[in-house]
C-alpha cells in the first residue's frame, strides 16, 4: 500500500471511532474531548489533499476556539446522569429515522462520485495559501465580503445584548 | 514496497534533529529556572541559590530530582485518565511549536546538507497559532478534572486570558505579513538578513515597533507570566489550577511554562529579530573565509543569545511589575490591543500600498 493510503484509512478509523465515541460518551466534557479528535483527524485528511492552509485554519477555528468555548459552558453545567432529562420512545424513534434518512442521502451522493476518491492523492494545489486567497479575493471576492460583513454585523449584535444597561440617572 | 521510498537518511536526519531540540530546549529551560531564582535574588538584593555545585548550578537537577521522588496523589473524586493528561498536553503544546523554527542556516554533514529546521511547511506562522490555541487545553483538562473549586476557577481564567490575546497577538502578526508576503519563518528570516549593515537594517523590529509591542505583551499574557499570571495568583485561588497536582506532574505543569518562555522567545526572536541572522556581520563573505558549517553555528549562537535576552526581559518583568486586577486584563487586550493593532495594520497597509502604486 502506498503512504498516502495508510495514512488515509488509519486517519478514517480514527475520526470515525471518536465521532462514535462524541456520541456515545457519557460525560459530556469526555464527548467534547472526543469531538476535538475529530477535528484532528479531519485536519489530516486536509493535509493529504494538500490543502494546508484550510487543515490549519481547522484547526485554529474548531479545535482551538470553539470547543474551548464548548468546554467552557459544559464545564460550569455540571451534568449529572440524574439531571438527564428522560426522553420518551417516540422522541427516540423520530430521531433514528430522520439521521438515517440524513445519512441515506449522504451515502447516495458520495457513492457515485469517484473524482472525490482520486483527490485524496494529494495533486490539487488550490488548498494552498497562495491559490486559496487569489481565488477568495477574485472570483469569489463578492461572497466573501458579504460573509464578512454577516460577522461583522453578528459581533456587533453579541456585543449590544452582553452590555449592561446603563441604570437611569436620578436627576 | 512503496513504503521503503522514503529516504531512509532523512528521516534518520529529522528524528536526530527532534531529539537534539528537544533535548536543549529541555536544558535550556532547566536552567531557566535556575536564572530565574538568580535574578529574583539579584534584584531583591539577596544571594540566590548557591549550596548546589558551584555558584548553585546543581540545583535544577536537585529540584527535579525532588519532584520526581515525591509523593505521587491522585485525588479520588477526580477523572483519573483526564488528570494524568493534563500536564501531557501541556508539556506536548509547550514542545510542538518548535518544529517550525529555524534554529539556524544549513549546515553541510558528510556531503548532505542538513537544514537546521525540523519542517519548513509554507504555513509556519499559522501552525504557530494553531498550537497557541490548543495549549489552553492542557490548563482547562487538568482544572476542570482536579475537582476543586478555585482550580476550575483559575484554569476558566488561564482560558479565557489566552483566547482574548490571541486576537491581539493575530492582529498584530498581520501587519509583519503583509510586510514579508510568506508564512514561512525560513522565508521571513531570509529576508531580515538582506538589510544593510550585515542584515542589522532588514530587522523586522524596525518596520514594526508597535507591532511588536503589542505581540511581545500578547506573548507574556500566553506563557502565563507575571503581570498576566491571574491562573496561579495565589492569593486569590490558593495556588491555581494545578493545585491538586503532585510530584512530577506538578513539575510537568511548571516546566511546562518554562518551555513556553523559551519557545516563545525564539518565535519572537526570528520574527523581529532577524532570526539566526548575526548583525553587522555579512554572513556570505564570512563563509567564505571560515566555512559555512561555522557561520552556521555562529548563527545559531546569535538565535540564543537573542533568546537568553528575551528570557532574562520575562524575568525582568516578572520581579519588578505588579500582576493586573481580572477586569482590568481584560480591558487592556479587547479595548486597548485590539484597536491598537487593527491600526497598526491599516498604518501599515496604507504605507505599502503608497509605495508600492
Amino acid at each position: 500500500m502506498h503512504i498516502t493510503e495508510i495514512l488515509f484509512w488509519f486517519l478514517t478509523s480514527l475520526s470515525l471511532f471518536s465521532a462514535l465515541m462524541v456520541v456515545f460518551s457519557s460525560n459530556p466534557v469526555y464527548s467534547v474531548l472526543w469531538l476535538i479528535l475529530v477535528f484532528f483527524t479531519i485536519s489530516g485528511h486536509y493535509i493529504l489533499m494538500n490543502a494546508q492552509f484550510l487543515a490549519i485554519v481547522n484547526m485554529i477555528v474548531y479545535a482551538g476556539a470553539i470547543m474551548v468555548l464548548f468546554l467552557f459552558v459544559i464545564m460550569f453545567m455540571n451534568m449529572n446522569k440524574e439531571s438527564e432529562p428522560q426522553k420518551s420512545n417516540w422522541l427516540r424513534l423520530a430521531a433514528a429515522v430522520s439521521g438515517g434518512s440524513l445519512m441515506l442521502i449522504l451515502v447516495a451522493a458520495l457513492k457515485d462520485n469517484g473524482g472525490f476518491i482520486n483527490s485524496l492523492r494529494g495533486e490539487g494545489n488550490i488548498g494552498l495559501i497562495k491559490n486559496l486567497g487569489k481565488v477568495l479575493f477574485t472570483q469569489y471576492v463578492v461572497p466573501f465580503e458579504i460573509s464578512s460583513i454577516l460577522f461583522l454585523s453578528a459581533m456587533v449584535g453579541a456585543v449590544v445584548l452582553a452590555k449592561k444597561e446603563k441604570s437611569p440617572v436620578v436627576s | 514496497m512503496d513504503l521503503l521510498a522514503i529516504d531512509l537518511s532523512l528521516a534518520l536526519e529529522k528524528l536526530l534533529l527532534i531529539g537534539g531540540i528537544i533535548t536543549f530546549s529541555l536544558i535550556v529551560a532547566m536552567y531557566t529556572t535556575y536564572g530565574e531564582r538568580k535574578v529574583a535574588a539579584f534584584m531583591q538584593d539577596r544571594i540566590g541559590p548557591n549550596r548546589a555545585g558551584p555558584f548553585g548550578l546543581l540545583q535544577p537537577l536537585a529540584d527535579g530530582l525532588k519532584l520526581f521522588f515525591k509523593e505521587e496523589i491522585i485525588p479520588t473524586a477526580s477523572s483519573k485518565l483526564l488528570f494524568v493528561l493534563g500536564p501531557a498536553l501541556a508539556m506536548i503544546t509547550a514542545m510542538l511549536t518548535s518544529a517550525v523554527i529555524p534554529w539556524g542556516s544549513s549546515i553541510n554533514v558528510f556531503g548532505r546538507d542538513v537544514s537546521l529546521q525540523i519542517a519548513d511547511v509554507n504555513i509556519g506562522i499559522l501552525y504557530i497559532f494553531g498550537v497557541v490555541s490548543l495549549g489552553v487545553y492542557g490548563i482547562m483538562i487538568g482544572g476542570w478534572s482536579s475537582n476543586n473549586k478555585f482550580s476550575l476557577i483559575a484554569a476558566v481564567r488561564g482560558a479565557s486570558q489566552i483566547i482574548s490575546y490571541e486576537l491581539a497577538m493575530g492582529l498584530s502578526l498581520i501587519a509583519l505579513l503583509m510586510m514579508t508576503g510568506s508564512l514561512s519563518l525560513r522565508t521571513i528570516v531570509e529576508q531580515q538578513m538582506t538589510g544593510g549593515w550585515g542584515g542589522f537594517l532588514g530587522w523586522n523590529i524596525l518596520y514594526q515597533p508597535l507591532g511588536f509591542l503589542i505581540f511581545l505583551i500578547c506573548v507574556f499574557a500566553e506563557c502565563n507570566r507575571t503581570p498576566f499570571d491571574l491562573p496561579e495568583a495565589e492569593n486569590e485561588l490558593n495556588f491555581g489550577y494545578h493545585q491538586e497536582y503532585s510530584s512530577m506532574k506538578l513539575g510537568l505543569y511548571l516546566f511546562s511554562e518554562y518551555v513556553n518562555m523559551f519557545i516563545s522567545s525564539a518565535v519572537m526572536a526570528t520574527l523581529f529579530f532577524g532570526g539566526y541572522d548575526i548583525p553587522f556581520v555579512d554572513e556570505a563573505t564570512l563563509s567564505l573565509t571560515i566555512g559555512a558549517n561555522a557561520v552556521a553555528l555562529l548563527g545559531f549562537g546569535a538565535l540564543f543569545a537573542k533568546i537568553v535576552f528575551f528570557l532574562f526581559l520575562f524575568m525582568w518583568v516578572r520581579w519588578t511589575i505588579p500582576r493586573f486586577r481580572y477586569d482590568q486584563l481584560m480591558d487592556l487586550g479587547w479595548k486597548k490591543l485590539i484597536p491598537l493593532a487593527l491600526a497598526n495594520m491599516l498604518i501599515t497597509a496604507i504605507v505599502i500600498l503608497w509605495f508600492n502604486k
